[in-house]
């Protein structure tokens, strides 16, 4: 596959919960290769796209396609095996709470492949150190670590398989300003090195500005604009102008 | 020396790869050189970097000269960037020899008791001290969640402690009249529901249903809320989660256990009363008459006396537990598992030392 070609593809897509309606018929898609950042106020769904594109929630109507497949009408089988082509970062790392750090990492190559325990354990390592985490993280459990400490871990096991796409729900909310700017160069790093696409819902304008090539923007349950922050500046919105020119955007984006 | 690298690296197919390459290299040719092609290797991700780096750096700590053939750009940053801090030092899993794990367990758990034991003391002494404000300043007690928690650890108990008490009652009855029956002594099998059910199986029932029933749910209920901060938060307002938690839920547990008990006697003498009547054709008013000349005023005391203790140590384990809730969710689970066992156990042994001391005053 070729850099720049669409590798997720939202078409028409509507989701409602009872009689709120979500999105309807929300469209957009996401390059191979580029860093993508979802924002929207809050309630405007920006999880709940992340989750339907994971098919974790199913669409009411529309079309999701990822590399190019609509992987709700593959059989369960082949899906699994598209699905290990994606890494996601939940916001609370969600890593599992009976496991050790190693351990969670190496799920994915218990469940999927044959590896030795050395070649496992070794891989292991090389993804802590690769997230930034000390080599002494890898026994502890998840009850043991910080925040900060959660999501690089559980980026490190969505990192596992060497994914195509990596989903990102919140990777910085929580975190101090130095943990945070430390998360941007880092996915800054391995999209660089990897040549990962990443989906990045966030909040945090310093992200934004720091690592998505592109921006797309939900509001009035569809993507009103995307584009780069340039774009987003120029933008006659009443909505996009206040969230990028708000005091909180005017400190964010000050001396860059 | 040449490694020639070619085809598919990537994570899926390279179990093979590495597996030759650790033989190759626990048994490395006389070389001075080294070269690493790879010109033909049609896919490459971070653990074919991680293979490939470690097996440079092994041969470079060898003395050679190692040399990345054809390397592409994007292949050298992930291997500069994986090879960066030397190859990583493996994950260490802790092991110790069985003696020392074994031994050390049982310290443990000798020491998990102790302090269980103090903890619970410091709490009971809490209560007392709660308690005891409460009575100087009455206004202070919590009505409403006195009432709601009669409703939902009493009242709502009804149906499950009625059913299940029923059926003990009919079975105990069935299984007396069937032994006693070879001694032609069946009538005795009134005798037998009567004081078996008023002086220890309904009460010994009735609080074991609560305690699963009751005190793990105290424990789920004030452990989600130490989870969720809701108890600081409380601290903070000054409100003694003391008084608003934990009293109410202990006062009201002592007041239905008790009336819990005293139906789960009825229905038990019922169902043991169906079953005569099938059994050994005893009419309703026969019944009666003989369970009132089987038993006793203290009898039936015996059994109500306890009620009120075996309900106040299920509610302060159960609070307690809640309280001992540290942070995460699954720590209300295990408080929770915590709490039933520990109520039960402690109801038994409960109920064991009042057998002995109602025997000691021959009663």
């Amino acid at each position: 596959m070729q850099k720049g070609e669409p590798i997720i593809e939202v078409e028409g897509l509507v989701t409602r919960f009872g009689d709120n309606v979500v999105h309807d018929g929300l469209d957009l898609t996401v390059k191979r290769g580029e860093v993508i950042g979802i924002v929207g106020g809050s309630g405007t769904g920006k999880s709940v796209l992340l989750r339907t594109i994971l098919g974790l929630k199913t669409p009411d109507a529309g079309r999701i396609r990822v590399f190019g497949i609509d992987l709700a009408e593959l059989p369960e089988e082949e899906r699994r095996l598209h699905e290990r082509r994606w890494g996601v970062l939940f916001q609370d790392g969600a890593l599992f709470s009976a496991l050790t750090v190693a351990e969670n990492i190496q799920v994915p190559y218990r469940e999927h492949l044959h590896l030795s325990p050395e070649l496992m354990n070794e891989l292991a390592a090389v993804k802590i150190a690769m997230v930034g985490l000390k080599p002494a993280a890898a026994t502890l459990y998840p009850s043991e670590l910080s925040g900060g400490m959660r999501k690089r871990a559980g980026l490190a096991r969505a990192l596992a398989l060497d994914p195509e796409i990596l989903f990102l729900d919140e990777p910085t909310a929580g975190l101090d300003p130095i943990g945070a700017a430390a998360f941007d160069e880092l996915i800054n790093d391995l999209t660089e090195t990897l040549g990962l696409t990443v989906f990045l819902v966030t909040h945090d304008l310093d992200t934004l500005y720091a690592t998505c090539d592109r921006i797309a923007v939900i509001a009035e349950k569809h993507v009103i604009l995307i584009g780069t922050i340039d774009d987003m500046l120029l933008s006659r919105h009443s909505w996009v102008h206040e969230y990028f020119h708000g005091p909180r955007a005017r400190a964010a984006f000050a001396g860059k | 020396m040449r490694i020639v690298a070619a085809g598919d690296w990537s994570i899926v197919h390279l179990d093979p790869i590495d597996r030759q390459l650790r033989k190759l290299l626990a048994a490395p040719p006389e070389a001075r050189r080294a070269e690493i092609d790879f010109t033909d290797i049609s896919r490459f991700d971070t653990a074919g970097a991680c293979v490939l780096a470690r097996t440079a750096t092994f041969l470079r700590a060898g003395g050679l000269a190692v040399d990345l053939k054809n390397i592409s750009e994007a292949q050298r940053i992930l291997i500069d960037k994986i090879g960066r801090g030397g190859v990583p030092e493996p994950v260490i899993h802790l092991s110790q020899p069985l003696y020392i794990e074994f031994t050390g367990r049982v310290g443990e758990a000798v020491r998990a008791i102790g302090g269980e034991a103090l903890g619970m003391l410091g709490f009971v002494g809490a209560v007392v001290v709660t308690a005891g404000r409460t009575i100087v300043h009455p206004s202070r007690f919590r009505i409403v969640p006195f009432m709601h928690h009669m409703e939902k650890a009493g009242f709502d108990a009804l149906p499950l402690v009625c059913l299940l008490t029923f059926l003990i009652g009919a079975v105990v009855a069935q299984q007396g009249a069937v032994q006693l029956k070879q001694f032609g002594a069946e009538v005795f099998t009134v005798n037998l529901i009567a004081i078996i059910f008023l002086r220890e199986v309904g009460l010994l029932l009735t609080a074991i249903i609560v305690a699963g029933r009751s005190g793990s749910a105290f424990t789920a209920e004030i452990g989600s809320m130490k989870m969720r901060e809701e108890i600081d938060a409380m601290r903070t307002l000054g409100l003694d989660p003391m008084e608003m938690l934990v009293l109410p839920r202990v006062l009201a547990l002592i007041v239905a256990l008790p009336l819990l008990t005293f139906v789960a006697n009825i229905m038990g003498l019922i169902g043991g009363g169906v079953v005569v009547q099938l059994m050994l054709n005893m009419s309703p008013g026969v019944y009666i008459q003989r369970v009132q000349e089987a038993i006793g005023f203290w009898t039936f005391g015996v059994g109500l006396v306890k009620a009120p203790f075996m309900a106040a140590t299920i509610a302060l384990v159960g609070c307690r537990a809640g309280m001992a809730v540290s942070g995460s969710a699954e720590s209300v689970g295990a408080q929770t598992t915590r709490s039933v066992v520990y109520s039960i156990f402690l109801v038994i042994v409960l109920d064991a030392l009042f057998a002995m001391f109602f025997t000691a005053v021959d009663i």
